[in-house]
């Protein structure tokens, strides 16, 4: 293998990456939201980006496009619909979660909520397993099979960069840019940032606390069924247990950014996919987790508030 | 008729009564004081009007509503706005944002006349607007406290030990500020540990220990009154 092979493994490792990291760091998103403004892990979330790839699937087969044998050229109608059903499901579901699970528990000791989120979790995980049965269901390939770098630059290469990927990045960068613009200008977002900063203060200026905590909820779940329609046509499979692995990626990509924070989040989400494409490039996949997770230990270990954390002190 | 009306209040912690029954009226244009001790409850008689802490007997009335059955975030509604103690303003929000919260239940409409208002009583604030507030000066954060809670353009200011951790030039500063802010027509009610500067500037005050108020009078007859003056004015 000469020197110019290497270079194309590690290029082709980094782009695997960044589009993996792009899906992790939107479900990161929703952990990060979530965790800024009441301090709870919501460990279902992985799971309703699960369900989100089941809506999209069940979506498609309603649409007509359940198996893609015998089509000609991509429905870009139908992948609309099905992400847009798939944001909707998950973000109604999220705060469905928040009203009967969470709410009635703002009070109660930090540990109650927690537990309840697991148990949500759980009813999560089970109507997946109704839903689309118990075995690993095919996803639909519905994007096109084009590679730029081969098909249309002409370049041998290992590295790939095909409409997939461009699909994933084009679709959830500016939904991530989106939703810091949302944070960052709109009523609701600087309502969010009091909130989160401090919810006492934030009733006081007239803000309906419960209201903005509903709407974090929700801006979770739209990112996280987006990221299960790019998630499903990037991997074409999906399976009821798939939130488990899905979210504990997610929430050490959260942990890894610094909990609470925001773009660390999504920093953390490219992070932690590119080291996972590197380790299973470079030492196999059986060592992805291994990286990952030593990778956190690390981190947690030398900068306990993540690469981006937060210094907690201000009554944060 | 009084514009807050405050009656029999008993405000529990756990099963701690921190306020035994309190009474009192702030009447339209006044500054009235509550001075009193540490722990003598008068940070919880503010908390309970502005309906952080809900009493378990009394009532807190404005105009014809009973505040004890607002929920809190409809109190700056009614025409309340609280600069609490510690000041709370949003660290990592910047300055104008934390005036922009001033003025949320108002929505955006027509409050550039309230920013000038308060950039006007605080010219310090105006040069800080794009600073995140957390990294304001002690006496700037106080000003902004005061500000945001003006920006809600209320009937009432409750505001919260606003000397706290301040300089004396700037505790003198804040006060002719609070003095100018009432000359201007608001009402406002103030907790104070600085009994001496409180009572320089307010009309009426009520002296409380332990939850109760023991003594109520005019800023003036206080002032030279002799329990007054030993317990908290530091007179022998």
């Amino acid at each position: 293998m000469g020197e110019g092979k290497d270079i194309d493994l590690l290029a082709a490792a980094i782009v695997i990456g960044i589009t993996n990291g792009a899906f992790i760091a939107l479900i990161a998103l929703g952990y990060t939201l979530v965790y800024g403004i009441i301090e709870l892990i919501n460990f279902a979330h992985g799971d309703l980006f699960m369900l989100g790839t089941f809506a999209c699937l069940t979506t498609l087969t309603i649409l007509g496009f359940g198996t893609e044998v015998g089509i000609a050229g991509t429905p870009w109608l139908a992948l609309v619909i099905a992400m847009l059903v798939a944001m909707a499901f998950c973000g109604g579901l999220n705060v469905l979660a928040e009203r009967i699970a969470y709410r009635p528990l703002r009070k109660a000791p930090r540990l109650a909520p927690l537990i309840s989120a697991i148990g949500v979790s759980f009813i999560f995980i089970n109507i997946g397993l109704f839903w689309q049965g118990p075995t690993p269901r095919r996803f639909p390939d519905l994007l096109p099979q084009y590679d730029f770098l081969s098909q249309f630059f002409g370049l041998h290469t290992l590295v790939r960069f095909t409409v997939k990927d461009l699909f994933v990045l084009s679709l959830a960068v500016p939904l991530m840019l989106g939703l810091a613009w949302v944070i960052q200008n709109t009523r609701m977002g600087k309502a969010m940032r009091a909130v989160a900063q401090d919810s006492e203060m934030a009733l006081q200026m007239g803000i309906d606390v419960n209201r903005v905590i509903a709407f974090t909820f929700l801006l979770g779940g739209l990112l996280a069924g987006a990221a299960s329609l790019m998630y499903g046509l990037y991997n074409n499979n999906t399976v009821f247990t798939l939130g488990f692995t899905a979210g504990l990626k997610a929430f050490t990509a959260a942990v890894l950014g610094g909990i609470g924070n925001v773009s660390g989040a999504a920093l953390g989400g490219f992070v932690l996919g590119l080291l996972a494409s590197l380790t299973v490039t470079y030492f196999g996949g059986q060592w992805e987790n291994v990286g990952v997770f030593s990778l956190l230990v690390i981190i947690l270990v030398f900068r306990p508030t993540g690469l981006l954390g937060q210094i907690q002190g201000d009554r944060a | 008729m009084p514009i807050l009306e405050v009656q029999d209040v008993h405000t529990y912690y756990g099963n701690i009564e921190a306020l035994k029954g309190i009474s009192l009226k702030v009447e339209q244009g006044e500054i009235v004081t509550l001075i009193g001790s540490n722990g003598a409850g008068k940070t919880t008689t503010l908390r309970t009007i502005a309906g952080v802490l809900r009493p378990r007997r009394g009532t807190v009335r404005m105009d014809s509503s009973d505040l004890t059955k607002t929920p809190a975030n409809q109190i700056v509604r009614l025409g309340i706005a609280h600069s609490p103690e510690g000041r709370r303003i949003f660290a990592r929000m910047t300055v104008r944002e934390n005036l922009e919260m001033g003025a949320f239940a108002r929505g955006a409409a027509n409050i550039a006349d309230d920013y000038e208002r308060v950039y006007t009583l605080f010219p310090r604030i105006k040069e800080r607007l794009k600073q995140r507030a957390g990294t304001l000066s002690g006496g700037e954060q106080q000003m902004l406290a005061i500000g945001r809670a003006l920006m809600a353009r209320p009937k009432l200011l409750l505001l919260d030990e606003p000397s706290m951790g301040l300089a004396p030039v700037l505790v003198e500063l804040v006060f002719q500020t609070i003095k100018e802010i009432n000359a201007q027509g608001m009402t406002v009610l103030l907790v104070e540990q600085n009994a001496h500067m409180a009572l320089t500037i307010a009309n009426r005050g009520y002296v409380l220990q332990t939850g109760k108020i023991v003594l109520s009078d005019t800023a003036k007859a206080l002032a030279s009154n002799e329990m007054v003056r030993k317990a908290y004015l530091g007179e022998d």
